[in-house]
């Protein structure tokens, strides 16, 4: 029963990235959306949650805040819209941390 | 004849996740027009407001970024950026953007808007001003 993670709010901004990542189980997906793109970033505090995660991330709103795909740790996947779409189809459930 | 007042503005928070960000810089225009000492800091989250290449055509919200360029022409000069808001992000000044005003004391001299400071010199700063606004 696989479940897709999201998360809205930035890495500095509470804890949510952190309880996601932690909760998160083999096969599990977390998806980065408005503030939560942040956490996606190189050298900075979200990296280290992301290890060995299915991290994908939204597009728009990276571009929105003007953070370059090249800034995010490797691996880390850039979605559109209809990407985020097929994620919450590919997953039995969805987990808002909001 | 009122006296000069020191108004800092400090913003803590990214743009565009909340209305934090474009709401300062609104209440910052307004302000500018009263004749008072301004001055802003960005720190926290709040130095993500002052990226780059923000292209917000994707989420459907206005771009607001192009504004920060025009504070100088309010005679907003004083820019704060925390250094140490800025490591901990994995960002450098080459990721903000460019910020300048022109002096016309000095035949209308080009010179930058932003500082970096470290938390304990933007302490000083703080400590020097009549009003604080949070945003």
């Amino acid at each position: 029963m696989a479940m897709l993670h999201l998360v809205n709010k930035s890495p500095f901004d509470g804890c949510n990235l952190n309880t996601a990542a932690t909760v998160m189980k083999g096969g599990d997906e977390l998806l980065l959306i408005e503030d939560g793109v942040y956490g996606a970033m190189k050298n900075s505090k979200g990296a280290a949650l992301l290890d060995g995660l299915k991290v994908s991330v939204l597009g728009p709103d990276l571009a929105a805040r003007g953070i370059p795909e090249d800034r995010l740790v490797d691996g880390a996947t850039v979605v559109d819209y209809a990407g985020f779409v097929d994620l919450v189809e590919a997953n039995d459930k969805v987990q808002s941390w909001l | 004849m009122s006296e000069t007042k020191k108004f800092m503005y400090l913003n803590r928070k990214a743009p565009y996740g909340t209305i934090y960000a474009w709401e300062s810089l609104e209440v910052v225009l307004i302000g500018a027009a009263f004749e008072q000492d301004v001055s802003l800091a960005f720190l926290d989250d709040g130095v993500f407001q002052l990226t780059k290449g923000q292209d917000t055509k994707g989420i459907g919200m206005k771009n607001f970024s192009p504004t920060y360029a025009a504070l100088g022409d309010y005679e907003v000069t004083k820019i704060y950026v925390e250094k140490e808001s800025l490591e901990e992000r994995g960002l450098t000044i080459d990721d903000l953007q460019h910020l300048v005003w022109e002096d016309e004391d000095e035949d209308w001299a080009e010179k930058d808007s932003i500082r970096l400071v470290s938390r304990s010199e933007l302490a000083d700063v703080l400590a020097e001003q009549d009003v604080l606004f949070n945003f």
